[in-house]
């Protein structure tokens, strides 16, 4: 069994790492800081920590009156108030000045688990990829989460990164090379091209292990920055393939299945692209293991897509 | 600076306001004229700004980003560009763009024009002042109608909580909105109640449109000892200074026409 990390726990430590090589790091919470874990950048600089109280849009108007001096803030809380309640003080405050906000919101997508529709976001990645000047990056595991958010504080203007609340798998070693911008393929293959963000990543590895069984031979790639999205990449990797399928534990709406059939069409590969997402409904309680189950949020949910895409028409 | 020396000022910036809405054949003259001494008093007398990037320059927050004629007759006045400038307000390829844009247009500190945001990124700069430990001061303009905005309040109340006694917030109370009286609309009355309760030392200006008092009301109100943020709610007329125009709605989003905008000019150079 691989290394279980969650991808919020890997966010405090690199913001703590971070903070300490770059002092115009400050951080911004909305109540939550012992869930998006920014409470162990608060432990180590008390100073440089605010909390905005439960008020999403002046956290990020502050955020951004910080950055016009100067300052290069984090903001985070979850998600779906990350992104949704803060919308246009994101899109006027933030990114329509270009000023350097990095958003790190917690608990995205279904495995937020228990606490239900309310707080399982799924509109996200779609909404932060309609914000000009946003970067978007969804990172795979820790490790990649860790690189990412050392990394963004060398991005200029906005960015946006994507955390979530369980545990979930490790994938990359320390010598994984993220680098903003560009999609990681970890495997090739011949049959199917599976683009995957997140924690699904790890699931499309799985899945491309039962297929390689069966003899399809699939490549996964990781698309950990939606914006700017690697084209060459995902077209490099889908061409001549039998089909295409992307994974995200987002809405099928907006997120990384449209981004990769835009790719596509736009060049007018004549691939057939099917989304493992879900399928523009909200999210439900239950464990987080149950609703990627229910939503076919798995490796054995992408094995089916790819076996129907496999078999001659 | 003189208070005859500022109404002067004031009324070259009257005369660029409706010359700039005239000229883009749109805009927001109502707000824009009713706040022109609060403007005036801080931009050249009150702020110390050396230069628009200087990092210790107070700094100025528009948070009623519609009045952006205002701000932009205020720079030009500076000196920040050439009046001709101001003819190009709202139209293709032009650095004044129908609300402020901090990227831009020199000096313009924050983009504005979503009501309700400005204040929150005026509290994160006197926050960052603070935690500096810097001298300069922040400044913002919110309308009354826009107090109609709940962020308005999360932003002061994170002004008070953070003691930002570096922030100072006018209100340009000129009693209309849009759609018609800000207190039939959505009454926000009583202001000066609201912000004492959340821990602004507040001094209201019965005539927000006289530059002598509301010069003596903010060098005093800045004056004090205070340990947090302060508040100035300025009772205005909206368009001041064309009668027309004045506590009118109907001019709050509308540009007269050239007949009309030489009658303003005429009436404000003789006012």
């Amino acid at each position: 069994m691989a290394e279980m990390k969650a991808t919020r726990d890997a966010y405090g430590e690199a913001l703590t790492e971070l903070g300490r090589i770059n002092d115009k790091v400050v951080v911004f919470d909305a109540d939550l800081s012992g869930s998006t874990k920014t409470s162990v950048f608060k432990k180590e600089f008390p100073q440089r920590h605010f909390n905005a109280g439960i008020a999403e849009n002046n956290m990020t108007n502050m955020a951004a009156g910080m950055a016009a001096c100067g300052k290069i803030p984090f903001i985070s809380t979850f998600a779906v108030f990350g992104t949704g309640r803060n919308y246009d003080a994101l899109r006027s405050s933030v990114c329509y000045p270009k000023l350097n906000v990095k958003c790190v919101m917690s608990h995205a997508g279904l495995t937020v688990g228990e606490d239900g529709a309310t707080h399982e976001m799924l509109e996200d990645v779609a909404l932060m990829n309609a914000l000009p000047n946003m970067t978007v990056i969804v990172p795979a595991d820790a490790t990649e989460t860790r690189k990412a958010v050392l990394a963004c504080a060398d991005i200029p203007g906005p960015v946006y990164i994507r955390v979530g609340r369980a545990k979930t798998e490790i994938i990359y070693g320390d010598d994984y090379d993220f680098v903003p911008g560009k999609a990681h393929v970890i495997r090739h293959g011949s049959d199917i091209a599976i683009f995957a963000m997140g924690i699904m990543v790890a699931k499309a590895l799985q899945a491309a292990d039962i297929l390689k069984q069966e003899g399809i031979d699939c490549s996964v790639v990781n698309v950990s920055t939606i914006k700017p999205l690697d084209r060459e990449a995902i077209l490099a990797e889908a061409e001549g393939k039998k089909g295409v399928i992307t994974c995200e534990e987002h809405s099928v709406m907006g997120g990384l299945n449209s981004v990769v059939c835009q790719t596509l069409s736009s060049a007018g590969l004549g691939v057939r692209c099917v989304p493992v997402a879900v399928m523009d409904v909200f999210g439900e309680s239950g464990t987080a293991d149950e609703l990627l189950e229910k939503h076919g949020l798995t490796a054995d949910g992408i094995a089916v897509k790819a076996r129907e895409l496999y078999k001659p028409h | 600076m003189e208070i005859n020396e500022l109404k002067e000022i004031a009324k070259q910036i009257r005369i660029d306001i409706i010359n700039e809405v005239t000229s883009a054949a749109s805009g927001h003259p109502g707000g824009s004229l009713s706040s022109v001494e609060i403007a005036t008093l801080l931009y050249f007398d009150i702020m110390n700004i050396p230069a628009p990037d200087d990092p210790d320059r107070d700094r100025f927050v528009l948070s009623k980003g519609h009045a952006s004629p205002l701000l932009y007759a205020c720079l030009c006045e500076k000196g920040l560009f050439p009046r001709e400038e101001l003819l190009t307000f709202r139209k293709l390829g032009s650095h004044l763009q129908g609300h402020p844009d901090m990227n831009k247009v020199p000096g313009v500190d924050m983009t504005t024009g979503s009501l309700g945001l400005g204040i929150g990124t005026a509290v994160g700069m006197a926050l960052a002042g603070k935690y500096d430990g810097k001298k300069y001061r922040v400044f913002a303009l919110l309308g009354d109608g826009e107090m109609q905005e709940g962020s308005v309040w999360e932003a002061l109340m994170a002004a008070a909580h953070y003691k930002l006694s570096n922030l100072t917030v006018f209100v340009d109370n000129n009693n209309l909105q849009i759609d018609g009286r800000v207190s039939d609309v959505m009454s926000i009355y009583p202001i000066e109640d609201k912000l004492r309760a959340f821990g602004f030392e507040t001094v209201v200006v019965e005539d927000g449109n006289d530059i002598g008092a509301l010069r003596s009301a903010v060098t005093d109100l800045l004056s004090r000892e205070c340990p947090g943020p302060r508040a100035v709610v300025a009772r205005t007329t909206k368009g001041k200074g064309v009668s027309f125009m004045e506590d009118q709605a109907a001019w709050h989003g509308t540009a007269p026409s050239r007949e009309q905008a030489e009658e303003a000019i005429k009436e404000i150079m003789e006012g």
